[in-house]
């Protein structure tokens, strides 16, 4: 049987979840937002969308973002670790959204660092974070769309 | 004299240059650029000598001139029809304002110095930026900064999409429209060209020259020298002149360092601004904000953790 991840009781795992899932949406949209698409393709024009086209505003909640993913990813890895694997196990679909998740999560580890003054990495370098960062983020779209259409679970009881 | 320092100083950066660019270039090298060198240059612009003659003008447009774009026309139609099509390819000519054929222009300001009215002229172009938003917010590393602190956009891989000259606190990258990558990808629904600015002449840097507007001047207006040493002459000189400075300070930092006798603010309110045409206002940091979560971000997987392990405490007690 499976069953949603991790948690001992259904209210602090449906925050956690709500967090997740809103994070992950607020970066995916920022993160796309880097990118100058949402002002060509009129996205930008919808009311209330219009920060979409400010470049600085979306780099800055993307790092909001990325403030909140780094806490919650870390929290879920050792609450996995310590008290819930005896209970459940990862699926091989939690396995590869986790992979591809600390991939995007390492890629934007290192663009934190090339933003930062003094921060220089060789361009080859810098093209295939950039690169990989995007592909990553569609790949696990992607995943992660199967995943709740077949409904697939990150985890399931031992 | 001053020159002749700046030059020996501007040598070994130069050797630093190439170093990096060296480093840069070999396949599979690793991750973090290490230059032996980390010196960037900055210029020095005693803009009480420039005369307005555009000798460095000309000798940018002449040096660089196989840099410059060679648009494929017709330009691809463009998807939606709000994208702007920006073509200087038949105004190659204009030397009044930046374009993606002219990366350097002279601009003019009319002050009151001392009671008596005055022309003041001073060559504008890109102040390559310390931290550089161009180069950092970049979506596919078109735009990279070499060791020596040049930074410099890379026209084979610049999609055009102008995210350098938004980010730009002076809009100083300029777009033409029907060449690049793009062409060969969606030209009519992503990309629009490639951007241009100034690159400092970093293959001339890199060749142990000078840069060409460096050379040109007849006024011996730019020094070039490793930045610290920049910044020195630049407070020297301030204050031989009873003079101000722009630059050093403005978006974190830059690497065009600007003397003047007079303050930059009575000069950016006489000088013509506008597309093309750069501000001389103060401008804060613009990668500071988002930088300063960079510790934020440090201390989050420890937040995470310890609010794992707290909570790993808490079930041990009550299960006790």
């Amino acid at each position: 049987m499976q069953v949603q991840p991790n948690f001992t009781s259904k209210a602090p795992n449906r925050i956690v979840r709500y967090v997740y899932l809103i994070t992950v949406f607020f970066l995916t949209l920022t993160g796309f937002g880097q990118m100058p698409i949402f002002k060509r393709y009129y996205i930008a024009d919808i009311p209330g969308l219009g920060w979409l086209a400010q470049f600085y505003v979306t780099h800055y909640i993307h790092y909001l973002g990325a403030v909140l993913i780094l806490a919650l990813v870390s929290y879920l890895i050792i609450d996995y670790l310590f008290l819930q694997k005896k209970r459940i196990r990862l699926t091989a679909s939690g396995y590869v959204r986790g992979t591809i998740l600390v991939g995007i999560l390492v890629s934007g580890i290192f663009l934190v660092l090339r933003n930062l003054s003094g921060g220089r990495f060789v361009p080859e370098f810098i093209i295939f974070l950039d690169i990989a960062h995007l592909g990553l983020v569609m790949t696990f779209l992607i995943v992660a769309g199967y995943c709740m259409v077949y409904k697939r679970r990150w985890v399931t009881q031992r | 004299m001053g020159q002749k320092i700046s030059r020996r100083a501007f040598l070994r950066g130069g050797i630093a240059a190439a170093a990096g660019l060296a480093a840069s270039s070999i396949p599979g090298a690793s991750a973090a650029a290490a230059p032996q060198e980390k010196t960037q240059l900055a210029t020095l612009l005693d803009i009480s000598k420039c005369v307005g003659c555009e000798a460095c003008v000309e000798a940018c447009n002449e040096v660089n001139a196989n840099k410059y774009p060679q648009p494929k026309k017709p330009f691809p139609k463009m998807y939606p029809e709000r994208v702007p099509v920006e073509d200087w390819s038949e105004k190659q000519d204009v030397t009044e304002r930046l374009t993606p054929y002219n990366w350097l222009f002279i601009q003019h300001a009319t002050v009151n110095v001392n009671g008596e009215e005055q022309e003041i002229t001073l060559p504008r172009r890109c102040m390559h930026c310390v931290n550089p938003p161009c180069v950092k917010l970049c979506p596919w590393g078109a735009a990279r900064q070499l060791a020596n602190g040049i930074s410099r956009i890379d026209s084979d891989i610049c999609l055009g999409g102008s995210k350098c000259k938004k980010v730009c606190p002076w809009d100083i990258p300029q777009r033409q429209t029907g060449t690049g990558l793009y062409l060969d990808i969606l030209p009519s629904f992503a990309g629009n060209g490639v951007m241009y600015k100034c690159d400092r002449c970093y293959n001339r840097i890199a060749d142990g020259e000078l840069p060409a507007c460096i050379e040109a001047c007849p006024e011996e207006v730019q020094t070039i020298g490793p930045r610290d040493e920049i910044i020195q002459k630049a407070h020297a000189l301030a204050k031989e002149i009873n003079g101000y400075i722009y630059g050093e300070n403005e978006n974190g930092g830059t690497n065009t360092i600007y003397v003047s006798p007079v303050p930059f603010e009575e000069l950016n309110k006489t000088i013509e601004k506008g597309k093309g045409k750069p501000h001389l206002k103060p401008v804060k940091d613009t990668m500071a904000q988002a930088n300063n979560l960079t510790t934020a971000m440090a201390l989050a997987p420890v937040a995470g953790i310890a609010a794992a392990v707290g909570k790993f405490v808490r079930l041990t007690k009550n299960r006790q």
